[in-house]
C-alpha cells in the first residue's frame, strides 16, 4: 500500500454551500498539513455539488475530489461508507477529518470500522506532535466533566470535530487548487436503507446556530408558558430561545432546541441560562459562549462556575423587569 | 411477528452525579468513581431496552440484553431485566477492562455471533462515560448489517424496520431491512420504571456469564492489550469561575440592576 500522506477534510454541503463547520475543518486541516508539509484536500460527496468544489479551495483546500452520483443525492450510510472506502483506499490520506454532524456521526465511525482504523469522536483539540508526527486528538469525555487526548499509530488517523471548535480562514478566490472528480460505482442493491421522509423543525426568526444572544430555559421554567416569557426577551434582544434537555424530553419545546453535548453546539455573545443547572453535559454546548449570565434560585448551582454575571432567585420575579430594562436601554 | 432482540447495555458511573464530585487520578488516567454515588446503565441504553419493549409490547418477541465488564453489580445490571427484558448475558472478566470502542465492539459482535440469533440490536447512541458514540456502528460493520444512528421511533415488519433518525434540525423516517442495528437517542421518550413483579422476576434470574474463551477471543484482542487508540491524558478542564453576583433588596430590582450591569459591562 501506498505510504499514507496529506490531511483530508470530509466537507459538508448546505443549501449548495459548503457548511459552516466545512469551512472550520478546513481552517484546521490548512495548520495541520502546513505542520507536515504536507497537503490538504477536500472530499465532497453528493449528487449536484456546484460551487462547492471552488468554495473548498477558497477556504484553503490544495485539493478536491468530488463524487457526484443521483445514487448519492441523499445521505444514506451504505452508500457513502462505500464511496468513503474506496477514497480512501486509492488515496492513502494520513488523517481523515469530519464534522461532528449528523452525518459525521455516522458516517466516521462506520468507515473506521470498515478500514480498521482507530477514530476519536467531537474532538475540540487537533495537533501533531512534533517529535513522531502522529495526530493528537482530544476531545470531552464523561459529559464534558473531563478532557482526554488520544493518538493512534494506525493509519488513517480520524477524527470527528466539535461545531464552533475551529476557526475558518478568510476566504480566498484568488486561491488555485486542483479539482479532481473520482469514479464511483454503487450497487443499488447494497443500500439497505431507504429516506422515506425528511421533516423539518419551521424556525421563526434566528436560528440558534447562529444567534448572537440566546436565552435558554431549563427544568425550572415548569412548562410551556415560561417559555412565553423567554421568547419576548429573545425578541428584545435580537436573539433566539434554547433549552436544556428536560425542556426538550417533556415536550415543552421542540427537540431541536436542545443545547448540549448531544445538542446544538452554541457560542453567542450573550447567553442567559434560566432555571438551568448547568450541568457538564449542557456546558459542553454553550460554554463557548463569550457570557454568560445565570439566573437560578439555588446559589450553588454549576452553572455560577461558568456565569460572567448573575442574579440568585425566582426567575419569574426577575425576567419581567429584566426584560423591562432591557428593552428601555436597547431603545435609548 | 415476534422478534428476536438484543440491546447492550453498559454500567457507568452516574452522569448526573454533581459535577463538583467528579475526580481524576492523574496518575493512572482513570477516574475516581464518587463515594457513594452507585454506577447506572448508561442513560441511552436503558432507552435502548425501552425501544426494544415497545416492539415486544406490540409483537411479542424475546429480548436478551448484553453487558461488558468488570465487577458488574448485578443490582444495576439486572435492572434490563427488571423492566421486562428476558435474559442477561454479561461478558465478564478482568480482561476486558481498558477497552476501547474498538475492543468493546469486537466482544459484543463475537458475542452476539455466539447468541445467534436476532433481528434487531440495540444501543445507546453514546456511553455516558466515554461519550465515544462508536460502539453500535462499529457492532454493525463487524456484524456485516446496515445501521441507522440516533433513533427516536422504531417500528418494525415485514422484515423491516422503520426509524426515526434525529437530525440537526428535524428527524428523517429510514427503512431498513432486517437484521439491523439500531442506536438509540433521548428522544425516543423516557424509559419505563421497573415494576415490583418485574424487580422480583429479575431477582429470581441467573445472568449468563461468559469468559473471554467462551467466545473465542485471544487476550490479545481484549482490553488494554486490544485497544487501537492510545490514551495519553485524561484531564480536568480549568474553571476560572469568577461570577459577580448582583444583589438587591427585590427580585425585580435585581432584575433591573442586571441589565444596568450588561449595559455597563457593554454586553448589551
Ligand atoms: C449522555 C448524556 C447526554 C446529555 N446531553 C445533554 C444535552 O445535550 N443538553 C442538556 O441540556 N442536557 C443533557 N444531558 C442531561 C444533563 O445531564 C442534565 O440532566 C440536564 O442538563 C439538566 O437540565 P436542567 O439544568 O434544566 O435541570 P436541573 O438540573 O433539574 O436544574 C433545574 C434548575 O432550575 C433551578 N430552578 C428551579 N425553579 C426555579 C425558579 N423558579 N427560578 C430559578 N431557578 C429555578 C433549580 O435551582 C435548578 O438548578 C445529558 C445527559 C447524559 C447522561
Ligand atoms: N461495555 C459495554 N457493554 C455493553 N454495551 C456497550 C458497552 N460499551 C458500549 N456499549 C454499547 O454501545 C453504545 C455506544 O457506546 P460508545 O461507543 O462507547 O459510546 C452504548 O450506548 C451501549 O449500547
Amino acid at each position: 500500500m501506498a505510504e499514507n500522506k496529506g490531511i483530508m477534510v470530509y466537507g459538508e454541503i448546505v443549501d449548495g454551500k459548503i457548511s459552516s463547520i466545512t469551512t472550520e475543518l478546513l481552517g484546521c486541516g490548512r495548520k495541520l498539513a502546513d505542520e507536515l508539509k504536507e497537503d490538504l484536500s477536500c472530499i465532497l460527496v453528493g449528487d449536484k455539488l456546484g460551487d462547492a468544489p471552488k468554495q473548498t479551495v477558497a477556504y484553503g483546500a490544495d485539493k478536491v475530489y468530488t463524487a457526484e452520483d443521483p445514487l448519492l443525492k441523499e445521505y444514506q450510510t451504505d452508500s457513502y461508507v462505500a464511496v468513503m472506502e474506496k477514497a480512501a483506499k486509492d488515496l492513502s490520506p494520513k488523517i481523515i477529518l469530519f464534522g461532528q454532524t449528523s452525518v459525521g456521526r455516522d458516517l466516521a465511525p462506520r468507515l473506521a470500522f470498515r478500514l480498521g482504523a482507530s477514530l476519536s469522536m467531537d474532538c475540540m483539540e487537533l495537533s501533531i506532535d512534533p517529535g513522531t508526527k502522529l495526530l493528537h486528538q482530544t476531545r470531552s469525555v464523561y459529559g464534558g466533566n473531563a478532557r482526554a487526548t488520544f493518538t493512534s499509530e494506525i493509519f488513517p488517523q480520524m477524527a470527528t470535530v466539535r461545531q464552533k471548535a475551529m476557526s475558518p480562514l478568510a476566504p480566498d478566490e484568488s486561491r488555485k487548487g486542483e479539482i479532481t472528480p473520482i469514479k464511483v460505482e454503487l450497487d443499488p442493491a447494497k443500500i439497505r436503507t431507504k429516506v422515506l421522509e425528511t421533516v423539518k423543525e419551521e424556525v421563526v426568526g434566528v436560528k440558534l446556530e447562529d444567534a448572537q444572544a440566546i436565552v435558554a430555559g431549563g427544568r425550572g421554567i415548569g412548562g410551556p408558558d415560561g417559555f412565553k416569557q423567554l421568547e419576548d426577551l429573545a425578541k428584545v434582544l435580537k436573539g433566539a430561545v434554547g433549552a436544556s434537555r428536560p425542556p426538550c424530553d417533556n415536550k415543552w419545546v421542540p427537540d431541536t432546541m436542545q443545547i448540549g453535548l448531544t445538542g446544538k453546539i452554541v457560542t453567542p455573545e450573550l447567553y442567559i441560562a434560566v432555571g438551568l443547572s448547568g450541568a457538564s453535559q449542557h456546558l459542553a454546548g454553550c460554554s463557548g459562549a463569550k457570557n454568560i449570565i445565570a439566573i437560578n434560585k439555588d446559589p450553588e448551582a454549576n452553572i455560577y462556575k461558568e456565569a460572567r454575571f448573575g442574579v440568585v432567585g425566582d426567575w419569574k420575579q426577575i425576567l419581567p423587569a429584566f426584560t423591562e430594562k432591557v428593552k428601555e436601554l436597547l431603545a435609548g | 411477528m415476534p422478534l428476536n432482540m438484543i440491546v447492550c447495555c453498559k454500567q457507568v458511573l452516574d452522569p448526573e452525579a454533581p459535577p463538583a464530585s467528579f475526580k481524576i487520578d492523574p496518575s493512572t488516567n482513570k477516574v475516581i468513581p464518587p463515594p457513594g454515588v452507585p454506577p447506572v446503565v448508561s442513560p441511552f441504553d436503558e432507552q435502548a431496552v425501552e425501544a426494544a419493549l415497545r416492539i415486544k409490547d406490540q409483537q411479542g418477541g424475546k429480548i436478551t440484553v448484553l453487558s461488558l465488564g468488570n465487577n458488574l453489580l448485578r443490582d444495576v445490571v439486572k435492572k434490563p431485566l427488571s423492566m421486562g427484558a428476558d435474559e442477561l448475558i454479561l461478558l465478564e472478566d478482568e480482561a476486558f477492562e481498558g477497552g476501547d470502542s474498538w475492543s468493546i465492539a469486537n466482544a459484543l459482535a463475537t458475542a452476539i455471533k455466539k447468541i445467534g440469533e436476532y433481528d434487531l440490536i440495540f444501543c445507546g447512541r453514546q456511553a455516558a462515560d466515554w461519550d465515544a458514540g462508536q460502539v453500535g456502528t462499529g457492532i454493525a460493520e463487524i456484524l456485516g448489517i446496515p445501521s441507522v444512528t440516533v433513533a427516536k421511533k422504531v417500528e418494525a415488519t415485514d422484515g423491516k424496520a422503520k426509524v426515526e433518525r434525529v437530525i440537526s434540525d428535524g428527524y428523517q423516517v429510514i427503512e431498513v431491512t432486517l437484521p439491523a442495528l439500531i442506536t438509540v437517542s433521548n428522544e425516543l421518550g423516557e424509559a419505563r420504571y421497573a415494576t415490583l413483579k418485574g424487580i422480583m422476576a429479575a431477582a429470581k434470574k441467573q445472568p449468563t456469564v461468559w469468559k473471554p474463551a467462551d467466545i473465542g477471543l485471544e487476550p490479545s484482542q481484549i482490553g488494554t492489550a486490544g485497544r487501537r487508540a492510545k490514551l495519553l491524558k485524561l484531564f480536568q478542564p480549568v474553571k476560572e469561575g469568577k461570577c459577580e453576583i448582583i444583589e438587591a433588596d427585590t427580585p425585580a430590582e435585581a432584575g433591573t440592576k442586571l441589565a444596568a450591569k450588561l449595559r455597563e459591562a457593554k454586553v448589551i
